[in-house]
């Protein structure tokens, strides 16, 4: 699904991604976990395309094509879904007109034709049902005035509907309280199949306890110094990242 | 500058759609303002000696006066006397029918997209044309008389039903209001003229289209609209004119009277032609338009959608006279490239327990600058006026402008006076946050300024609201970063 080679991303000259190498099969499930700013974030928006990060080696495979050579749009229709750290608040735009025209948008590109009104309320409604949010969610302007939580789950509803094949999400669980966060597991879980697979950036472990992943990779400085299955993640809320970091400072 | 920044700068840069000119068979007069040259074409349309008389009245106040420099506007000297003020397309005889035009008119008109030929009829738009200087038709007039409406060119008014014009004419906007009122009223060569009679509620929109096509033409309409107790009118003005390396003046005059609970609500969908990238050429709008709520519970609503002309001077204003009266203004103000716009409106609360509402939206892209300028007034005897103030700049990319200078004069200290400004930047975060999910750079920076104008989008008849939806989307084409 997704090769990583020797990722090298600088942001106005400064070097942040120093050769990530990450490889993910369809199904799978990898988490990136790291203190602050390791460059977590960096490497979510580099996968979907945002400007201003410059690539200055390495490549990127999604699916046999090049990803850095198309646009954060057609990175999107062909299926590379980035749920923010912090949604973005657009004023004016409703939430459901906002979804519709993703769904189109989407929908189009796969060679589908749109969904006519009725199937859309009726995919809409199911899916906001199953994430526990309330429906007049979209006729409020799209995450304007929402609280974190609502954003968060807003991000897990508009991927329910674009059904990437692969998701990022970056630090979902931040914000959200216990309930929240198993609510929106859930989504992330019903989710999982065969065909799909996602990169989950956090902080904690705890979201780990509800998203359970098949591979943890540790970022720090900018490269993966270690990778394990759900144990290490666990190894490191009891531990923190110091000792990580001594340990790869002595393999360097 | 950024990528998206480059994207939004492409997106904004795009043509102008109207820019062509017709070969039309034009009587034009020669270049230059003198007192002949007002004579001239008061003759021309064989009008009554009053108003010519009024007409030289207002010359010799111009002449007394100065342009304003107030204004935030960079603005290349205007010699008056290197502007034509008279062209209308030759008209051999009287027409019976739209058949027997000028075909390349009609072509004009046709690529224009106005419902001349009264196609329109299920869509319930009555049409006032005026190119250049003359009003070329009218439809829908029979349907409209029946009701005792009166929807007409401002000459066959001055023809048809002298009184009304002589007695309102000025009422609103004194000759010497303005420098270029002042002007206007002196050499103004026609326009609209819609009387709506005690209790009659238009059961259309009326709508004028103003053109010019004539080069170094200055095209000065007049629009009087009177509203008689109890009576509603919704009134549309839409304007184009042809790409031209020099910069053409227009300076219009717009009044508006409504009486007891009369409501006009008056929506301008402005498109002149800006000028090209570098800021060459381009229309100078400026604009006087005025309405007077003059008795109990009148209602005036402004709803202005600006994206075209090089230069826009306009205040459309609401004096609330009559107790309980209302007034609101609702403005899109696009500028792009190079335009520069100084717009606004003026709230005079007079009566008692008046209302005022305005909802300003700027846009600015380029090298443009966009003003923000407006007065709100509370008088000695309104008790309790309220107004409600808000003002919101969207800035694309960043070697443009926006400015807001509201002021406020209150003289009773019962009103309310409510004011909001935001100024915000079309963030690269929220552009991003779009295309992610699928939709390209051009329809996320349309959707986001749709969003921001929504509220103004909303005060507009429906399909005038789909129209200026597409208009700000060309607009802005070209524009994003």
């Amino acid at each position: 699904m997704l090769k990583i080679k020797d990722l090298k991303v600088s942001v106005e000259d400064t070097p942040i991604l120093k050769g990530v190498n990450l490889e993910i099969k369809p199904g799978e499930v990898h988490a990136i976990m790291g203190p602050n700013g390791s460059g977590k974030s960096t490497l979510g928006f580099v996968l979907a395309g945002k400007d201003d990060y410059e690539v200055e080696g390495g490549s990127v495979e999604f699916l046999g094509q090049d990803l850095l050579e198309l646009d954060a749009d057609e990175r999107a229709r062909e299926g590379v879904f980035l749920g923010f750290q912090y949604p973005v608040e657009i004023p004016g735009v409703s939430n459901s007109n906002f979804l519709k025209m993703i769904i189109n948008s989407i929908r189009k590109s796969r060679g589908q034709e749109e969904l006519d009104a009725a199937s859309m309320l009726r995919l809409l409604k199911e899916k906001i049902a199953s994430l526990g949010m309330d429906l007049s969610m979209l006729k409020r302007s799209l995450n304007d005035g929402f609280s974190g939580g609502e954003k968060k789950r807003n991000e897990i509803l508009q991927m329910a509907v674009l059904e990437p094949k692969l998701a990022i999400l970056d630090e979902t669980d931040s914000g959200l309280d216990i309930d929240a966060l198993k609510v929106v597991s859930e989504g992330v879980n019903s989710m999982r199949s065969s065909d799909r697979s996602f990169l989950v950036i956090t902080h904690y472990q705890r979201l780990l306890n509800y998203i359970v992943p098949d591979y943890v990779h540790v970022l720090i400085d900018g490269k993966i110094v270690m990778s394990g299955d759900k144990s290490l993640a666990l190894e490191l809320e009891e531990r923190g990242y110091d000792w990580i970091k001594e340990q790869s400072s002595v393999t360097v | 500058m950024s990528d998206s920044m480059q994207t939004l700068e492409k997106h904004t840069q795009s043509e102008y759609k109207y820019g062509w000119s017709s070969d039309i068979d034009m009587d034009m007069i020669p270049k230059g303002l003198n007192e002949d040259v007002v004579r001239l074409i008061s003759s021309k349309k064989n009008e009554p000696e009053w108003l010519l008389a009024w007409r030289l009245e207002a010359f010799a106040k111009w002449k007394q006066m100065k342009e304003p420099d107030w204004a935030k506007l960079n603005i290349a000297p205007i010699d008056y006397q290197d502007i034509i003020y008279y062209a209308a397309p030759k008209k051999q005889k009287k027409l019976n029918s739209l058949d027997e035009a000028d075909p390349e008119l009609l072509r004009t008109f046709e690529r224009l997209g106005i419902p001349l030929n009264e196609r329109k009829v299920l869509a319930g738009v009555a049409v006032d044309a005026v190119i250049d200087s003359v009003s070329v038709t009218t439809t829908f007039k029979t349907k409209l008389a029946e009701l005792g409406i009166i929807f007409c060119s401002f000459s066959e008014a001055v023809q048809e039903h002298p009184d009304l014009v002589r007695k309102y004419l000025g009422s609103v906007v004194p000759q010497n209001d303005n420098y270029f009122a002042a002007l206007n009223s002196a050499v103004f060569s026609d326009g609209s003229f819609c009387y709506i009679p005690k209790g009659v509620r238009c059961p259309m929109e009326l709508s004028t289209y103003f053109r010019i096509n004539a080069a170094n033409t200055g095209q000065f309409e007049r629009t009087l609209i009177v509203a008689e107790d109890d009576s509603y009118v919704s009134y549309l003005e839409g304007c184009t004119a042809p790409m031209r390396d020099e910069n053409q003046l227009h300076a219009a005059v717009v009044e508006i009277y409504a009486k007891d609970r009369a409501f006009v609500k008056y929506s301008t969908v402005q498109n002149w032609y800006p000028g090209d990238k570098d800021g060459k050429g381009g229309v100078y709008n400026f604009v006087t338009k005025r309405g007077l709520c003059s008795g109990y519970k009148s209602r005036i609503s402004w709803t202005q959608v600006e994206t075209g002309s090089a230069i826009t001077w306009k205040y459309p204003s609401c004096v609330l006279k009559g107790n309980e009266s209302m007034g609101e203004f609702y403005s899109i103000a696009v500028t792009n490239n190079h335009q520069q716009a100084d717009t606004g409106t003026k709230m005079i609360h007079l009566g008692k327990n008046t209302r005022s509402t305005i909802i300003s939206k700027g846009i600015s892209a380029g090298f443009s600058h966009n003003t923000y300028r407006g007065l709100v007034k509370i008088g000695k005897r309104a008790a309790n006026a309220h107004n409600y103030s808000e003002c919101d700049s969207l800035l694309m990319g960043d070697r443009c402008g926006a400015h807001t200078f509201p002021y406020i004069e209150i003289e009773n200290s019962s009103g309310k006076v409510e004011h909001e400004a935001t100024t915000s930047k079309i963030g690269a975060d929220q552009l991003f946050y779009c295309t992610q999910r699928g939709l390209s750079i051009e329809d996320a920076i349309n959707l986001i300024v749709n969003g921001y104008c929504k509220e103004v989008f909303n005060e507009l008849p429906m399909e005038f609201a789909v129209e200026a939806q597409k208009l700000l989307e060309i607009s802005l084409e070209g524009s994003v970063g």
